[in-house]
């Protein structure tokens, strides 16, 4: 951080801190939930956590959560993957194969765009 | 750092290790391995999560925040199977997680106007931006461009700030006596030194928002033209001590503290002192001559530490939560600052709240909110639906007022005539189960043992104070005792040297003014009104109650109690130590105690 020389340095680092402090509050808890009920791991939910996983680590994601739920009742659609991300709808996908869930990330997470081909619409 | 999906934590309690909590986390971890999740779920230990001899052994698990609660190393692998593989709350070991509250620091009341207490919480004390980005050191730029070291005492003037430490001298008078004084040298001191039992304002404040403290002394700095200055904080508050360092290292770096502040000519640079403990540092002199490396014992005054203080330097000595307040003032206006109070005392003051209210904590009101408010709106009244007895303000020197004073508005002035002081903002509630007599006796038991010695009324005055309130406790009080409480109260309070011995007798001196039927009864009657003094009580069971089912013979530590199967029993008090076991035990309310 410079040093402070006059009221308008003080005023400028408010200014960042003030946009860090925005940021902060809004990319606050991405969340991604796994369905982990018996037909999901049977899919194979398991693998697609661990590629989430991976990602999240390779890329060193901060602020988001990774959440498993049970069976979320979308027969034939396993494994399902819910992202949630603040302040926007959630979105449902199916047949999330460890591919498609490093798509996910990469399109979703950290581009915000919706993989429009595993999306269960609602 | 590696990414974890989930985090487990495993409660450490002393009891929960006794139930298990050791093979619990063992478990968890072969099992987490057993099942390739060690990669992904990381078991880490936490001090303390539940209530640990009901619930204990128990876990937290993250990001979810579920509670499991007394587990068996044979539970773990149903449990890791059903959280970690399905992902299901596994029912039968769940408990119904509790809110994650500060106990400490709750949020604002309805009649609460926090102050010194808003960014608590809210910012991050270890990042000095964080600060900044809320107009921290705004106050401080406006001072060093726009204002003259004089305007800024009028400002303070203006305002009717006063010492917060709890004398409620105004501080902008103190600051002028210190520009004022002839040297070239001059020192800033706060006061950190905060010792009165229960009370924790002033470390919330330097854990949780260090640079307010920081910037309203750079102020007063400024304002008195001090080089250097010292924050006297207690040893025993580690947490603050190194948040503290780590906000002046932060200040320094950018240029908030050391040679040419923000580009001016004005230069002043800041260190933490700690102390050893010692209750009577917190009065100033004996504070200055600790900081000085000597024995922490208090001298006379005059000469006052703004024209002899630190290196014999003039030296202006203020509270954590007063030069928490100058920023506030600088940047908001005195208008606003004298908004909120009374006529003679502005602004707002926290207390720490304790005792026998329901909700016991931090709180922040506006100087002249009445006792009232205070306990029954913000405090949520007596626990247990008991009734209020008294209220003892401002710490072990200060005085118990009884429930007439409940509508007296809290100020320096009402306290102070009542025959209480405002302190440092202790305030404890004592209901009715509470012995007046034996309260007294608790506060002088700390201040004779505080007591520093260096002079004769308050070493050897309050050493006999305390003789006659435990003879009193005892049973073998003497109707001579009341008037010679008086004479030796009245001789502390006018010979002793500082604040500490003059303000020791208070506790005795206030009780004795509304309480006097209960030394009477235990000095005439040998009888505590309370049932608190173990020497004047004795333990009875009554005959109608009682159904012999022998639990309280079987607990009685000293096999005090006698008698048949199915048959009334009887307490030989001869025997009897009254620890009051026995009716703790009895499930038929048959224990009465007289």
């Amino acid at each position: 951080m410079p040093t402070i020389k006059s009221i308008e340095d003080l005023k400028r680092i408010r200014e960042e801190a003030q946009k860090i402090r925005e940021m902060r509050d809004q990319t606050d808890k991405v969340q991604i939930v796994v369905g982990m009920g018996t037909v999901g791991i049977a899919a194979g939910a398991r693998e697609t956590l661990k590629a989430i996983l991976g990602f999240i680590e390779k890329n060193h994601l901060a602020d988001v959560i990774l959440r498993q739920t049970g069976n979320m009742g979308l027969e034939g659609q396993d494994p399902v993957v819910q992202v949630f991300l603040p302040n926007q709808e959630k979105v449902t996908y199916g047949k999330v194969t460890p591919a498609v869930a490093l798509k996910i990330m990469e399109e979703h997470i950290v581009k915000g765009n919706v993989v429009l081909e595993n999306k269960i619409e609602a | 750092m590696a990414f974890y999906r989930s985090t487990v934590l495993v409660s450490m309690d002393p009891v929960c290790v006794e139930k298990g909590a050791l093979e619990v986390k063992e478990r968890l971890i072969q099992e987490l391995d057993r099942l390739n999740l060690s990669e992904e779920v990381q078991v880490l230990e936490s001090p303390h999560i539940g209530d640990p001899s009901k619930e204990g052994p128990d876990i937290l698990v993250y990001p979810e925040g579920s509670h499991y609660i007394a587990l068996t190393k044979e539970s773990v692998p149903l449990l890791v199977m059903e959280h970690f593989i399905k992902g299901r709350e596994l029912k039968q070991y769940a408990s119904k997680m509790r809110d994650i509250i500060d106990e400490e620091l709750s949020e604002p009341k309805e009649k609460e106007i926090r102050i010194i207490l808003q960014n608590i919480g809210k910012i991050d004390p270890r990042n000095i931006e964080d600060y900044i980005a809320l107009d921290g050191y705004m106050a401080l730029g406006k001072v060093l461009t726009e204002m003259t070291p004089e305007q800024v005492i009028q400002v303070i003037l203006d305002s009717k700030l006063r010492g917060r430490g709890g004398a409620g001298f105004p501080t902008g008078l103190k600051w002028k006596f210190a520009r004022q004084a002839a040297g070239t040298r001059k020192y800033l001191v706060c006061n950190a030194d905060e010792g009165d039992p229960g009370a924790f304002m002033n470390r919330k404040v330097l854990e949780g928002d260090p640079h307010s403290v920081i910037e309203g002394m750079i102020i007063g700095a400024y304002a008195v033209g001090a080089s250097q200055g010292y924050i006297y904080c207690r040893a025993e508050y580690p947490i603050a001590v190194s948040t503290l360092r780590i906000a002046i290292d932060q200040a320094r770096e950018i240029g908030l503290l050391g040679e040419h502040i923000m580009g001016t000519d004005f230069s002043f640079d800041l260190e933490v002192r700690m102390g050893a403990g010692a209750f009577v540092c917190g009065e100033e002199t004996a504070l200055i001559s600790s900081i000085e490396g000597s024995r922490g014992e208090p001298r006379v005054r005059p000469p006052f530490p703004a024209n002899k203080g630190l290196w014999a330097s003039p030296t202006n000595i203020n509270n954590v939560e007063t030069y928490a307040n100058v920023p506030r003032i600088i940047n908001q206006g005195v208008e606003w600052y004298a908004s909120m109070g009374t006529e003679k005392s502005k602004g707002t003051k926290t207390f720490a709240l304790a005792g026998d209210v329901s909700h016991t904590g931090l709180i922040e009101v506006p100087l002249g909110t009445t006792l009232r408010d205070i306990i029954y709106d913000i405090g949520g009244g007596i626990k247990n639906n008991k009734e209020f007895k008294a209220v003892q303000t401002g710490g072990p020197m200060g005085g118990c007022l009884p429930k007439e004073y409940l509508d007296l508005p809290v100020d320096y002035e009402t306290l102070g005539n009542a025959g209480s002081i405002m302190g440092s903002g202790g305030m404890i509630v004592m209901d009715e189960e509470t012995c007046m007599v034996d309260i007294a006796r608790f506060f002088m038991e700390f201040t004779q043992d505080e007591s520093c010695g260096k002079c004769v009324p308050c070493r050897v005055g309050t050493r006999r104070i305390l003789e006659i309130l435990e003879r009193i406790c005892d049973g073998k009080g003497r109707p001579e005792d009341i008037p010679m409480l008086r004479n030796l109260c009245d001789e502390i309070i006018q010979d002793s040297l500082c604040g500490l011995g003059q303000g020791a007798p208070n506790p005795v001196v206030s009780t004795m003014k509304h309480f006097m039927d209960e030394y009477e009864a235990h000095i005439f009657e040998k009888r505590c009104p309370a049932k608190v003094c173990r020497s004047l009580i004795t333990y009875h069971i009554m005959d109608g109650e009682c159904t012999g089912c022998t639990v309280c013979a079987r607990n009685c530590p000293v096999n005090a109690i006698t008698g048949e199967r199915k048959m009334t029993h009887v307490i030989d008090t001869g025997i009897c130590i009254r620890c009051g076991i026995c009716a703790q035990v009895c499930a038929y309310h048959a224990i009465e105690v007289n």
